[in-house]
């Protein structure tokens, strides 16, 4: 903890002007001393979002004892608490619940990257100097336009240079820097024309100034830095805002192993463990290495890896694999693989590679500017060449002609047509709870024709609701609950949850760990639990078994839905998508939510490569796939989808392959997400069609050597306007 | 045309105030949370007495 270590560093005596200071501490030294050292935790607030809720969340953590100091960021979604080190986040986690908000701890160290938004800072300063900068020059240039003449035009023109020459060199930094990056390596970026026109404006503008000329572009290159630089934020701010939120969920998984070592248990960081340790899992955590057990028995839920909902048995001899949650009882493993070595890592690997093969997408921007910026260099350079050679040599029109050009194509309008779309897009999705990580995902989202769900975790919960509880009498209800009460296992769980009965009195209640529960009832030996050791032979259905006076009832549990999955299906159908369910569970299930959600085509028993399999194979036949999935069955499937969407429970493998993440836990946010993209990449090309038709009018203009400084600043704020307010009519 | 003299300065005067303002705020992180606060200045904590 290096925080820690820094209040403890408090201690220590500093350098101090005054000698017996540092001799003998001040009494506010010693009060800091004695107080217990400060930790401060992060945690994420993924359902605060009004004025309301920031006094709620900071009032009630400020109530738990031993709090110093709690504030809410709600651009971020998140709450920093200073607090004794005594304070668990766990203990500020149940009061935060206790006052209605959902809450994960996040791991600091992980976040301090987003802490100091340096590059965005920077950016920003950049942008206030250009705006300062624009107003003062634009000031100026309104009485040159308006007929300022001789030595006060030569005053004012030497005076923008002063303020616009500075500027150009500072704020125009980060266009230099790409597009000599670009130059670099052969390439003309969008930055290539962007910085010539900044570097053109800007010495043909000193050059007139100093022969007493009529024309000075000073104003329209400031404004050229400012409206570019405006769209950079713009851009940068959305990926800050994605990539700080996949930090979090990066973050939000602290992974711990509690490892026996010489008869001591202690808990390590996954990165400590090696193989051959021997590491405990207690019920109801999730296995953080592979494993073999030597210890112990119990039911572990695979649903995570495989997508099966019925949990399975796990004995000694048994193989486990990180990712598995160990249900009943305590696990002693022998591990076999940790950490980057773990089957669950091996998986997030391979995905990597799959990430790398996938980002082979060319945005529309790409695409504007490949064409673009040859086109541009051309018409000036032909524009130059033109003049000189129609003028008899007179470099200094020539260049003027040219330099002009270059303003009016200047991408002003190109630089903020995509950013404040895909700014205004993911701002809405966000508020939906989407969360868009991958800068292209809206533009492949809208292409999308074919949705691929997987089913645990995804369109279900996970969660089991008993499906046939009228089938049963009241007796074997009240004593099948009672059995279940006493267990931790989620199907006896759901049973007890759901049956509203008196419980029988079942004395002698004890679990047998990987098999059920056992008890007394009436004398009798009364069983809840797996089929066999039941006595009888197990349903096709994910069910739990009674036996009773020599008599088996069983009791199916079917997966409860996601809440709004049935939204999203519908609406997905009625814009006309093909929906398919592929899914490692059994068939009776998967036949079961197929039909209650309409879903006529549908796999059930895939293996992981069988669903990649199937992905690749809808794309060869020139589907645009979405994938939507949770587990690491599915991790290789979203990868090799067009775009993916996973839910914020996903396992964080699948998490990292797919390009937008569900943050709540409601699903009906796709269908709309999917809209919103179509139109967001309409309008994207609308703002393409903007700032071309603005140059079909400017540029002959600009040719025929009619392009006057103030019509280059009128074109250009007209479309940077247009476009931007065009991107805000997204609905 | 004299009173140039005195106006330039005392507007490129004024906007750098402005800008040496926009710096300090950037500096203070007042930049970090617009969201938060937007909201927050809607919360009545503090109405009746100030922030302890």
């Amino acid at each position: 903890m290096t925080l820690a270590d820094n209040y403890q560093d408090a201690g220590h005596v500093s350098p101090s002007a005054c000698p017996a200071c540092a001799v003998a501490p001040s009494a506010e030294r010693l009060a800091e001393l004695g107080r217990p050292v400060n930790a401060r935790l992060m945690l994420s607030l993924p359902t605060a979002h009004c004025a309301a809720c920031i006094s709620t969340v900071e009032h009630g953590l400020m109530a738990v004892p031993g709090v110093q100091s709690a504030r809410v960021n709600l651009t971020m979604r998140r709450v920093s608490v200073d607090a004794d080190a005594d304070v668990t986040a766990d203990t500020l986690i149940s009061a935060l619940k206790g006052v209605g908000y959902e809450a994960h701890e996040l791991d600091p160290g992980l976040l301090s990257a987003t802490e100091t938004d340096k590059q965005g800072r920077d950016l920003l300063m950049r942008l206030g100097v250009a705006g300062f900068s624009m107003m003062n020059v634009m000031l100026l240039s309104v009485a040159v336009w308006s007929g300022a003449e001789d030595a006060t035009r030569d005053l004012f023109h030497w005076i923008s240079a002063a303020i616009a020459l500075p500027t150009v060199i500072f704020a125009g930094q980060p266009f230099f820097k790409s597009a000599w990056a670009a130059l670099r390596v052969g390439r003309l970026g969008m930055d290539v024309p962007i910085s010539l026109a900044l570097i053109l404006a800007s010495s043909i503008s000193l050059y007139e100034t100093w022969m007493g000329g009529h024309h000075a572009y000073f104003d329209a290159a400031v404004m050229l830095s400012f409206f570019l630089l405006a769209g950079r934020y713009l851009d940068h701010r959305t990926r800050a805002v994605a990539r700080s939120a996949a930090e979090e969920l990066a973050a939000l998984e602290v992974p711990r192993a509690t490892v026996l070592r010489d008869g001591v248990e202690v808990v390590l960081p996954i990165s400590d463990v090696i193989a051959g340790d021997i590491v405990r899992v207690r019920p109801g955590g999730r296995m953080p290495v592979d494993g073999i057990v030597t210890d112990g028995t119990s039911e572990v839920d695979r649903s995570l890896l495989t997508g099966e909902s019925l949990p399975g048995f796990a004995g000694v001899g048994t193989i486990v694999s990180a990712g598995e949650v160990n249900l009943t009882g305590p696990l002693t493993l022998r591990v076999t693989a940790a950490g980057k070595d773990s089957s669950l890592h091996r998986m997030a690997d391979l995905v990597a590679i799959a990430e790398s093969a996938k980002t082979r997408y060319t945005s529309l921007a790409e695409r504007a500017a490949r064409l673009y910026s040859p086109l541009v260099h051309i018409l000036s350079f032909s524009a130059f060449g033109y003049w000189l050679w129609q003028t008899g040599g007179d470099v200094r029109f020539a260049i003027n002609i040219s330099a002009a050009v270059l303003i009016i194509t200047c991408p002003c309008a190109l630089g903020l047509a995509v950013p404040a779309v895909v700014t205004a897009a993911s701002g809405k999705l966000f508020r939906k709870g989407l969360l868009i990580k991958h800068g292209t995902a809206l533009e492949r989202l809208a292409e999308v024709d074919t949705v691929v769900f997987d089913k645990t975790g995804t369109l279900t919960m996970g969660t089991p609701q008993p499906t046939n509880l009228a089938d049963h009498s009241v007796q074997v209800l009240s004593i099948a609950a009672a059995l279940a009460a006493g267990s931790s296992h989620p199907l006896a769980r759901a049973l007890a949850e759901a049956a509203q009965v008196t419980l029988a009195v079942v004395t002698d209640l004890h679990e047998v760990p990987g098999y059920g529960v056992e008890g007394t009832w009436n004398g009798t030996r009364v069983r809840l639990g797996r089929a066999a050791w039941c006595g009888t032979t197990a349903l096709p259905d994910t069910a739990t078994y009674l036996s009773l006076n020599g008599e088996t009832h069983a009791f199916t549990f079917a997966d409860r839905l996601r809440p709004g999955a049935e939204t999203a299906v519908a609406a997905l159908k009625a814009q006309g998508k093909r929906i398919i369910l592929i899914s490692g569970d059994a068939p009776g299930a998967v036949a079961d939510l197929a039909a209650r959600l309409g879903i006529d085509d549908w796999t059930a028993e895939a293996l992981p490569e069988q669903k990649s399999a199937r992905v690749a194979a809808l794309s060869a036949a020139g589907a645009k796939v979405l994938m939507v999935g949770d587990g690491l069955n599915d991790t290789a499937a979203l990868a090799a989808a067009h775009v993916s969407i996973s839910p914020a429970t996903a396992l964080d493998a699948a998490r990292v392959a797919s390009d937008i993440v569900l943050l709540g836990q409601d699903m009906s946010p796709i269908g709309d997400a999917v809209r919103i993209s179509r139109q967001a990449t309409r309008r994207m090309v609308e703002n393409f069609g903007i700032s071309a038709a603005y140059n079909v009018i400017a540029v002959p203009l600009a040719l025929m050597g009619m392009a006057t400084p103030l019509a280059a600043a009128l074109a250009m704020s007209l479309s940077s306007i247009t476009v931007s307010l065009n991107a805000m009519r997204l609905r | 045309m004299d009173i140039l003299g005195f106006l330039i300065p005392i507007s490129l005067l004024l906007g750098g105030i402005g800008l040496v303002a926009f710096f300090w705020a950037l500096k203070n992180k007042q930049f970090e949370d617009p969201q938060g606060d937007a909201s927050r200045i809607l919360t009545k904590d503090f109405d009746d007495h100030p922030k302890p």
